[in-house]
């Protein structure tokens, strides 16, 4: 894997910080390859736009900081106006798909969008929808390999929880697998111009 | 010895540069700490409040960091292996305190994991501003060591070496962090206790009669005792003799301080850790620390593809400053470069070892975030000419 | 007078004191000599193991005192005998730590400590040695020093508001808070043997002269005339209350036993809450190893694992 950026971001409580956590320990813990995650520090204890930085790599990472990202994970629309417009041109797009409008982005950029809070509701506890977006990525972007995300996402929740996230995982893969069967989506900017204010 | 694997979490672990500093001062035998909440380095003993309870040992929440600096060498006295941890301004306050480590011989850790400042500054984002304060931020003539960890791997690796080194030496270790390395989190290699080379306290073997608490033997560095023990010592941050008796003279203060500066200046090349790269046949080395040798090594390899001759030299230790290595590299070299998260600091002492030799370039930065590369990059190119 | 001079043969407090350090730096007619007197006094009526005995204290005359005793004593910096005492107690919880110190050290520089140290209930003896002044530094003015009181930085009569300690102590917590003067050298010795006695943090406040800086500049005589007026205007009153224990520049002194009361120290309420929250998972002080297999001399290497 060269080195690959990513950011995460959503909103203080949606578990952002974990979902990096959990990527990153599949990395570099079970693919033993390398990655470095660093999170944006505020004043803030709850709410407010809250992002993590995901480095991935086969060889050390060096500089900590994302640049460019390559893929960006985000679970709310105050994140997407915060953070989206640094994304790659060619980049990869993952959004929360009810919490999220995608409004203004090069033609190039991959979308996939998955409903992980309402998966999450079905599956008893809308707090894994952190975990429903790993299983979301890991199958869309093929970066890692679902079985070290997996053993990853078993290890970083406590234990009364294990069954339920790697639930939301398995969903979210399976999710994912199929979105990436149908292709990057195009989203209707005019209307979600319209809609994407009142998310804010 | 080895270290007690009670205090060992053997494992690889995803962890961030707090938490691995916190870990490596238990596999070191750490089983006291006084703190002082403060924005970055809190998480540092948190998970020691949190931890040590379960491995034998105490921590106690002090009312500022006047009273943590001074709680923890009490701590010493009493027979821990101690540490305390702050960022900038709690640093500031525990100035006198690390005079009075150094002038008593307490071996303990500091650890800063630095912010911006001046004063308040950025509570939440790195600099590398203190690196002169831990030198030289107590008044008087006196040696500390200090450590710059680059990742929390080394948080936890270099810890185990500050403990160590503050044993062998008797001496106040500085341990500067900044807040990238603090919250950056990544693998953690925790080896088995029986991996882990402790050092422990110079505890002396002499019996009461012929105990002298400041006498040396050679080394320059006494042998302790604990109170509890019936020695009966007196520990004192003023002028003393041997017997660790007051003696106000200039003849002592010659003798006493001269031998506090010259147990760690005479192994200065012992303590000097650093990573050297390609400086062979290099045109520029940069010279770089703590998070910012990661950008530098970005910066080098760019100017590599670049065709420049480029060579890094990282400190691990940057106190006490590892002069002759500098001086060696300055006869043929045509400049360094020197980035840190700061408007000049260790770049005083790079221009000062190299005597002209070689040209010096500050890269600085006044903190916040870290450099560019890309600036690192255009001094450089700008040395190399 | 001053009643430690350089220890004759026989006398009793000898075995206590560094008799290689004497003469001792005070000023004749101090009452810092009468105190360690009291205090060795106490020590052989206690009949404490000397081994488990350290003492601590900050800066200035009766910081002194730490170099003086024949014990492991730690003369620390200015204000921070009580967390350097803390850290030692906790370290190593068998120890009998006595912090010896001044008004000003304790109670000016060191003021957030001691009011910390007795919320806390650290299982502390706190001898406080008031001289209504900074001596060493060479009279200034003091939290404690009356009002109307003259010294070196109130050249016009201090007009602060004086710490009145024994209140501020209860207030904060203390279980043990006595008050005498250095012509109560009996009570005295017995309030610091029942201190010893005591679990928690323990106060005792002791007036004592300076006649070089304090008594002179206010011109209340020499040691002998202030030996005089301790014992005329003193009023022993067990259990008063203290916020009524005030001092002033010429008035009465109350004296006594103000505050004797139980209360569970930190270290009983650190085990109660681990012990709860941890159960089996709590590993507690060992009496044998301490809390650190750290010290090559004190540890057999083996026993470690």
């Amino acid at each position: 894997m060269p080195l690959t950026e990513i950011r995460v971001a959503g909103f203080g409580g949606q578990g952002v910080i974990l979902s990096a956590i959990v990527l990153g320990k599949a990395c570099s813990i079970y693919e033993g390859k390398f990655a470095t995650m660093t999170q944006n520090f505020g004043p803030e204890a709850r709410g407010g736009a809250c992002s993590a930085q995901l480095m991935l790599s086969d060889t050390p990472v060096l500089y900590p900081y994302v640049t460019q990202p390559d893929i960006m994970v985000v679970m709310s629309q105050e994140a997407y106006v915060k953070f989206a417009s640094e994304l790659k041109e060619d980049g990869t797009l993952i959004i929360e798909r009810d919490l999220v409008r995608v409004t203004d982005l090069p033609k190039q950029t991959k979308i996939y969008s998955v409903p992980a809070t309402r998966i999450a509701e079905e599956l008893g506890k809308r707090m894994v929808l952190n975990i429903v977006m790993v299983g979301f990525f890991t199958a869309v972007t093929q970066l890692l390999e679902a079985d070290a995300v997996r053993k990853a996402v078993a290890d970083s929740v406590p234990a009364s929880f294990r069954e339920l996230n790697l639930k939301a995982f398995d969903r979210g893969y399976e999710y994912g697998v199929s979105a990436l069967a149908a292709g990057p989506e195009t989203p209707d900017l005019e209307q979600n111009a319209a809609v994407s204010q009142e998310l804010v | 010895m080895k270290a007690d694997p009670r205090g060992v979490l053997t494992g690889t672990h995803f962890m961030d540069g707090d938490h691995a500093c916190c870990e490596g001062a238990l596999a070191a035998g750490a089983r006291f700490a006084a703190g002082y909440p403060i924005t970055p380095s809190t998480e540092v003993v948190e998970r020691f409040a949190q931890r040590v309870p379960t491995v034998g040992g105490c921590f106690i929440q002090m009312e500022d960091e006047l009273a943590a600096s001074i709680t923890l060498q009490g701590g010493v006295w009493g027979g821990a292996k101690a540490f305390t941890v702050t960022s900038g301004p709690g640093f500031s306050l525990m100035m006198e305190h690390i005079g009075y480590a150094a002038m008593t011989e307490t071996p303990c850790v500091f650890v800063d994991v630095q912010r911006g400042g001046p004063s308040t500054g950025l509570p939440t984002l790195p600099a590398q501003g203190d690196m002169m304060q831990a030198r030289w931020g107590s008044h008087g003539d006196y040696e500390i060591i200090a450590l710059c960890p680059n990742s929390p791997q080394e948080c936890f690796d270099l810890t185990i070496k500050a403990f160590n080194l503050a044993e062998e030496f008797r001496v106040p270790v500085m341990f500067m962090m900044d807040e990238v390395v603090g919250h950056m989190t990544e693998k953690v290699v925790i080896p088995p206790a029986d991996e882990i080379e402790v050092t422990p306290r110079k505890h002396t073997h002499k019996s009461v009669e012929d105990y002298l608490p400041y006498g040396t033997n050679g080394d320059m560095v006494p042998e302790m005792a604990h109170a509890g023990e019936g020695y009966k010592f007196h520990v004192t941050g003023l002028t003393h003799d041997e017997r660790g008796y007051p003696n106000m003279t200039p003849k002592m203060q010659q003798k006493l301080v001269t031998r506090l500066q010259n147990k760690i200046l005479s192994a200065t090349d012992r303590i000097s850790m650093f990573e050297e790269e390609g400086t062979a046949d290099a045109d520029v080395v940069v010279v770089s620390y703590g998070i910012t040798s990661r950008v530098a090594q970005r910066a080098i390899e760019m100017a590599r593809a670049d065709g420049l001759k480029v060579g890094k030299l990282r400190l691990i230790t940057a106190w006490p400053f590892p002069e002759n290595k500098i001086r060696q590299l300055a006869a043929h070299i045509k400049a360094f470069v020197v980035p840190e998260l700061n408007l000049g600091q260790m770049v005083r002492e790079v221009e000062r070892a190299a005597a002209g030799k070689a040209q010096t370039f500050l890269v600085p930065h006044a903190g916040g975030s870290v450099h560019h590369p890309e600036e690192i990059l255009a001094f450089i190119q700008e040395a190399v000419r | 007078m001053t009643t430690l001079v350089s220890p004759i043969p026989g006398n009793p407090v000898e075995p206590f004191l560094r008799s290689d350090r004497m003469p001792h730096i005070w000023c004749p007619g101090c009452g810092i000599g009468t105190t360690v007197n009291c205090f060795a006094e106490a020590l052989i009526e206690s009949k404490i193991d000397l081994k488990t005995l350290a003492l601590v204290s900050g800066i200035g005359c009766t910081g002194r005192v730490a170099g003086y005793v024949k014990l492991d004593s730690f003369h620390t910096t200015h204000g921070r005998a009580i967390p350097f005492a803390t850290g030692l107690k906790l370290a190593n919880p068998g120890l009998n730590v006595v912090v010896y110190s001044g008004d000003g050290d304790l109670s000016a520089i060191g003021g957030n400590h001691l009011i910390h140290a007795a919320r806390r209930n650290i299982d502390l003896k706190v001898i406080c040695v008031n001289n209504l002044i900074y001596a060493m530094t060479g009279g200034q003015t003091a939290p404690t020093t009356p009002g109307h009181a003259t010294t070196s930085t109130s050249p016009y009569g201090t007009f602060e508001p004086s710490f009145n300690l024994p209140h501020l102590v209860e207030a904060a917590g203390a279980v043990y808070v006595a008050r005498w003067t250095t012509f109560h050298v009996r009570q005295l010795a017995r309030s610091i043997t029942e201190a010893f006695n005591k679990k928690g943090f323990s106060f005792i406040e002791v007036i004592s002269p300076c006649p070089t800086l304090y008594q002179r500049r206010n011109k209340m005589g020499d040691g002998l005339e202030t030996m005089k007026y301790y014992k005329e205007k003193s009023k022993t009153k067990h259990g008063a209350p203290t916020s009524e224990v005030g001092l002033t520049l010429n008035g009465e002194i109350i004296v006594g036993k103000f505050v004797d009361r139980d209360r569970p120290d930190y270290s009983t309420l650190l085990k109660a809450q681990m012990h709860e929250s941890l159960g089996d998972k709590y590993v507690d002080y060992d009496e044998e190893q301490g809390y650190a297999c750290s010290a090559d001399g004190g540890c057999e290497e083996d026993s470690c694992h």
